[in-house]
């Protein structure tokens, strides 16, 4: 880093946002909230091109999703004018956003561009800084993908997600992105058309891998130091992508036995292409999607993930049922990078030395449902 | 018409009780929009569907229709079924 940053962890659960504001050397956290009491806050994320600018995508059990934004790095929110919704369909056959899901900023280049994805799932796009968005309907209505996207019912328990946005750093035309039920998808053209991108990956026992309305990607990141690489967390194990190559290689096999390498959060070094944390969860029979054993922590990989070492100093020793969300873990960028995950029982873990101990700096949230960094010029 | 807004829908209003005239439902809805941006959104899709734990009564009936007339000497309550856990 060329100037000193502090830290402030974006947290979303399922009833408000809270802000951590970390001080120099993140040993203490300031906390700032509730934001949006009572609200479902699927993803709360820093527009990194102002430093400034937060998207929350909210809604509540009972009224249609909506979207607060803030420019002033959470003093003050407004609601956006137009949030995410599909393209109407006359005759009332059209689908319509349950929540939005994930947030991305644009390209550094293209200040004031936001991509969203949805349950159901679609893609979304702003120009203008979140506050009012359009459908990608050269995606969302086109008939294969519909296909492949399925329904409400399909997949995912509360309804198959739209996520995995990634914007290349070198070229805002280049994207990817996944679906929880329909796989990963890349587009050359920033969004208006996408191509399957499947090959390598596994389906579930029974099921046609060549369909993509099959595969389940949980998390999908793309290396900083290296974006022709991405790691892939899978409803069937871990996998890793380097492009130009099309085919995904499954590097989980390398992950204890007793533990496996079935989880949701996928997290890559901010400077260190072969390095990757995970946190695996039980996918075993019923898929009690708990830590294996009661026992939680996190694996990462220093070899692109030929092998993995177990990382739980600090965490409970047994009898820990939680387990972490998709985007309910994080890196920051920091030169000993720092690690943060939130989990299903409320608590906030933090380690500031690359996952080698760990500490809890909050507990009894809410569910947590998404994690992020947000690293702003220190004070 | 008189309008009474359930407590989820204050954030918008700031009060109980809203005044907006329309022919029909759908656009007493829409006047309410224009008055309390956002507010419609969160109870019609963008389908035009009225979502799943949105309720609207006209004069005590409950309107499952939202081209149905209303009335300017009517009351509209709204009433948002608490669901989420």
């Amino acid at each position: 880093m060329s100037s000193p940053s502090a830290v402030t962890l974006l947290v979303a659960t399922r009833k408000g946002a809270w802000l951590y504001h970390g001080d120099a050397e993140r040993k203490t956290w300031r906390v700032d909230g509730p934001h949006f009491l009572g609200h479902i806050i699927s993803h709360l994320v820093l527009d990194p091109r102002d430093g400034r600018t937060l998207l929350a995508a909210a809604k509540t059990g009972h009224l249609g999703p909506t979207m607060f934004r803030s420019t002033d790095f959470g003093q003050t929110w407004s609601e956006a004018a137009r949030p995410p919704a599909f393209a109407k369909v006359e005759g009332g056959v059209g689908r319509s956003v349950d929540h939005t899901f994930w947030l991305t900023p644009g390209h550094a280049s293209q200040p004031g561009v936001w991509y969203a994805g949805t349950s159901p799932q679609g893609l979304f796009r702003s120009e203008d800084g979140g506050d009012t968005w359009a459908p990608c309907s050269s995606i969302n209505d086109d008939p294969r993908y519909l296909e492949w996207m399925g329904t409400a019912q399909d997949g995912t328990p509360d309804g198959p997600k739209l996520h995995s946005i990634i914007v290349d750093p070198r070229d805002p035309m280049h994207m990817y992105m996944a679906m929880s039920g329909g796989g990963v998808h890349e587009s050359f053209d920033a969004g208006r058309s996408f191509a399957p991108l499947i090959d390598g990956l596994e389906v579930v026992e029974g099921f046609d891998v060549t369909q993509p309305t099959f595969h389940d990607p949980h998390c999908i990141r793309q290396c900083p130091a290296n974006p022709d690489r991405l790691y892939q967390q899978n409803h069937c194990g871990i996998f890793r992508l380097d492009r130009p190559a099309t085919r995904w290689r499954r590097i989980g096999g390398g992950m204890p036995a007793e533990v496996g390498d079935i989880g949701f959060p996928m997290v890559v070094h901010p400077r260190d292409p072969d390095t990757a944390w995970v946190f695996p969860m039980d996918g075993t029979a019923v898929w009690p999607r708990t830590s294996p054993g009661g026992k939680p922590a996190v694996f990462v990989t220093r070899d692109g993930g030929e092998q993995w070492q177990r990382q739980d100093a600090g965490l409970p020793a047994e009898q820990a049922w939680w387990t972490v969300k998709r985007q309910a873990m994080t890196a920051d960028t920091q030169p000993s990078v720092g690690l943060y995950f939130g989990t299903t029982s409320g608590e906030l873990w933090a380690s500031s030395d690359e996952g080698a101990h760990w500490h809890c700096i909050a507990r009894h949230l809410p569910d947590i449902y998404a994690v992020e960094v947000a690293e702003r010029p220190a004070t | 018409m008189k309008v009474l807004i359930p407590s989820a829908l204050r954030s918008y209003t700031d009060s109980a009780h809203a005044e907006v005239d329309g022919a029909t439902l759908a656009e007493v809805v829409a006047a309410l929009d224009l008055q309390y941006p956002g507010i419609a959104f969160r109870m019609i899709d963008e389908q035009g569907r009225i979502r799943r734990h949105i309720r609207f009564f006209v004069d005590g009936q409950q309107v499952r229709d939202l081209a149905q007339a209303a009335d300017a000497d009517g009351e509209l309550v709204i009433v948002q079924a608490l669901s989420g856990g």
